[in-house]
């Protein structure tokens, strides 16, 4: 049996109160389509100190991005509860120290932890000319990708970039930049696409392999089902507009000022995998997300739509269903005209008939009893 | 020999060819809703989405079709085999009366087109008690016409296919019992969902299902008081008075049992006050009372429940009374907020009477040639 764990160590180490821990776990637990149950198992998981996964965490080409989303996160102390969560042996944005010490620390963790640590991919990797055009401590990404990745228990590609290449792999694409799937064609990798991608996406998969010791359910390209499984345009609060054909075609002009589809602007969400519409960014509510604020959804996190198509000027290829070309009028009606002569005539008679026929009804039965009487 | 027959005789009689007049009319008006829109024919609006399509063809027309339900329990629950010749007419009343509640919807259906859609697992929302319903009618309505296939199977003389159905039909009474217990109180959690827009005498929180279920099962035992008293009346058949009367202990279990929940609900949520506030939903409430409270003083009397007459009279009085609640809560006092009103427009009612006439047109012509009724004793 499972000893019930005391969560005030929690509160020391990460400096949150029980409440607020619960909180967040129950949170992630629902995000993740997890019952209550698996968020207590989540809680006591990070309770527990020795189920801390130590964590290799590389970076490629890339800006750094998911590094910062993940940091400037406002939910209650996400950043103590990664730090504090997980063991973070090697981050290069991160790390207090620097040069061939935090290098030998990392090659020591790798050993020691053989096929238990978790290996995060950030950034793109760029394999053309043997992998020169991106190097860290004299070695090459590509190198480093693969050693690193030998002896991970799991693989997360963090944003875009690791995911399938993000901008770096944009055409003309000099340096062969690649994503972290590519690269290791033999391993199962997770991706967290988006740009930057969203920080509940990443707490809430590595939340997950920390409970239960293995991945969630992904897709064919190795996303988290739970977090890609529908397409931006399935959630979004402008959908009833697209199917009501209320479209914004400039920016500024009055459909988009009264809040209406932003489709014909280029809006990438139709064929664009990410939940957005109910996470929303920066955890501030109040609608905040790009479609949110009026721009269309670029596609981000989307191989072959962000980077790729135009932003504004190419329609998106719509996965669902596609919008009529004709619409019907939509009237805002508050009442009707009223009660019209016929209708309460036509109400009258029918409830007239009903009382009338029960009337005449009982008197045959009547008359019919006395007959057999 | 089968225990029923067809009542046989001329198909085209005035009252049907009345029917059928109304439903042309309906049908011309069922037409211009699908060619123009729902803005053509209905008075339907943003506060009022569900008008009486609705209203009377689904919330009301499926508790009227709850007839063989109320059978089923009877005769197959309690084991009161005696009711066994009411069961077959009730069911294909209520086959009628849900199919046509379920093409009702349809009306009522901005985007019908995409109805397709409850059919298919992964858009499942399981928190939604439209599914529910949804759901639990369409198969409900499968279960009926399986329920009345013997009919059918006796007329075309499949003797075999009857005989194996005949083996499983257990199991779908079964489901046929279970079935409206489930959606029938469902579309009482209707109400719940619609929070603070019904009206506080019917917003009881959270006892709306049982008193649904209560009153779909007195609408289901009226039904067939109903049916059996007008085809005693119509087609000048026996009157099945003896028969119909020994119910009369459960209908008045449960129209107590109605009459109690309803008042001790208000009662302990103190809101016992607003029956006598005098405006439109204390009359409503009263009105619904009465027409409750007057069946039950009928029906406590066994002089006056052996006749016929008054059984009628009791039976419509249910009738009215169920449906006056659900009109009550889901139209009449309902109230969407300022500056929205709803009265039904004249086509709109020619719809719903039309498909009303559709279903007492289809019951003529298949008891007048499928073997629905049972045969007479005195025929023996």
């Amino acid at each position: 049996m499972e000893i019930e764990l005391d969560y005030s160590s929690i509160e020391k180490r990460l400096g949150v109160t029980r409440r607020t821990f619960l909180k967040f776990c129950t949170g992630v637990a629902a995000s993740l389509g997890l019952s209550s149950q698996s968020a207590i198992a989540m809680a006591n998981a990070i309770a527990d100190p020795k189920k801390r996964p130590p964590v290799i965490w590389l970076h490629g080409q890339e800006c750094t991005g998911p590094t910062e989303s993940l940091l400037r996160s406002e939910q209650p102390s996400m950043e103590h509860l990664i730090l504090d969560l997980i063991s973070l042996d090697y981050h290069q944005t991160l790390d207090a120290g620097a040069g061939h010490s935090v290098e030998h620390i990392k090659k020591q963790s790798m050993l020691e932890n053989k096929g238990k640590y978790l290996l995060v991919i950030e950034g793109a990797i760029p394999i053309k000319d043997k992998g020169i055009y991106c190097k860290i401590a004299g070695e090459t990404m590509l190198d480093l990708t693969l050693e690193a990745a030998e002896h991970a228990a799991a693989i997360v590609a963090f944003g875009s970039c690791a995911s399938w290449g993000g901008v770096q792999s944009a055409s003309p694409n000099p340096t062969g930049a690649t994503g972290a799937p590519q690269v290791l064609k033999d391993k199962t990798v997770v991706t967290i696409p988006g740009c930057p991608p969203n920080p509940a996406n990443f707490i809430g998969t590595v939340l997950y392999f920390v409970t239960y010791g293995k991945l969630p359910p992904i897709d064919a390209e190795g996303r988290p089902k739970w977090a890609y499984g529908r397409l931006v345009h399935e959630n979004c609060y402008r959908r009833p507009h697209f199917d009501a054909g209320r479209f914004a075609t400039e920016f500024g002009d009055d459909g988009h000022k009264k809040g209406y589809c932003l489709y014909k602007l280029g809006c990438k969400g139709p064929e664009t995998y990410n939940n957005c519409p109910s996470l929303e960014y920066n955890n501030v509510g109040g609608n905040v997300w790009p479609i949110g604020v009026g721009h269309p959804c670029f596609g981000c996190s989307e191989k072959g739509v962000g980077f790729e198509k135009a932003m504004f000027n190419e329609l998106s290829d719509v996965k669902t269903h596609t919008p009529p070309n004709m619409f019907p009028a939509i009237e805002v009606r508050e009442s009707s005209s009223g009660i019209s002569t016929g209708a309460a005539a036509l109400t009258g008679v029918a409830i007239g008939a009903a009382v009338g026929a029960t009337a005449m009804g009982a008197r045959k039965l009547d008359q019919q009893e006395k007959d057999q009487s | 020999m089968s225990a029923h027959q067809a009542l046989g005789g001329r198909i085209f009689t005035k009252p049907f060819l009345v029917l059928l007049l109304i439903f042309v009319v309906g049908l011309v008006f069922m037409v211009e809703r699908f060619s123009s829109g729902m803005g053509a024919v209905s008075n339907l609006n943003g506060g009022f989405a569900w008008g009486i399509w609705v209203v009377f063809d689904v919330v009301v027309g499926t508790a009227f079709a709850c007839g063989g339900y109320a059978l089923a329990f009877m005769v197959y629950v309690f084991n009161k085999g005696q009711y066994h010749p009411l069961v077959r007419p009730a069911v294909l009343a209520s086959l009628l009366g849900y199919a046509l509640g379920g093409f009702g919807a349809f009306f009522d259906m901005g985007r019908f087109w995409q109805f397709y859609e409850i059919f298919i697992p992964g858009n499942w929302n399981f928190n939604s008690v439209m599914l529910e319903v949804g759901l639990c009618v369409a198969v409900y309505i499968i279960i009926l016409a399986l329920e009345f296939a013997p009919a059918v199977l006796e007329k075309f003389g499949m003797h075999g296919l009857l005989k194996s159905l005949n083996k499983v039909l257990f199991f779908l009474i079964a489901l046929g019992v279970l079935l409206p217990t489930m959606h029938q109180s469902s579309l009482g959690s209707l109400l719940i969902a619609m929070g603070h827009k019904v009206h506080p005498l019917w917003q009881v929180d959270h006892m709306q299902p049982v008193l649904a279920l209560i009153s779909a099962l007195i609408m289901g035992f009226s039904i067939v008081i109903f049916e059996a008293s007008t085809s005693a009346v119509g087609f000048s058949r026996k009157s099945e008075a003896s028969l119909l009367a020994k119910m009369r202990q459960v209908i008045i279990g449960l129209l107590s049992t109605f009459l109690i929940v309803r008042l001790l609900v208000l009662l302990v949520q103190g809101k016992l006050g607003l029956i006598f506030a005098a405006d439109f939903a204390s009359l409503m409430i009263l009105l619904e009372t009465a027409l409750f409270a007057i069946p039950l003083v009928i029906l406590l009397s066994p002089e006056r429940s052996s006749r016929g007459s008054q059984l009628l009279i009791a039976a419509m009085c249910m009738l009215m009374a169920g449906s006056l609640y659900r009109f009550d809560a889901f139209l009449l006092t309902f109230n969407p907020g300022p500056g929205y009103s709803y009265f039904p427009s004249a086509a709109e009612i020619m719809i719903t009477l039309g498909v009303v006439a559709f279903e007492i047109m289809a019951y003529l012509i298949l008891v007048k040639t499928l073997p629905v009724l049972h045969r007479e004793e005195r025929a023996l």
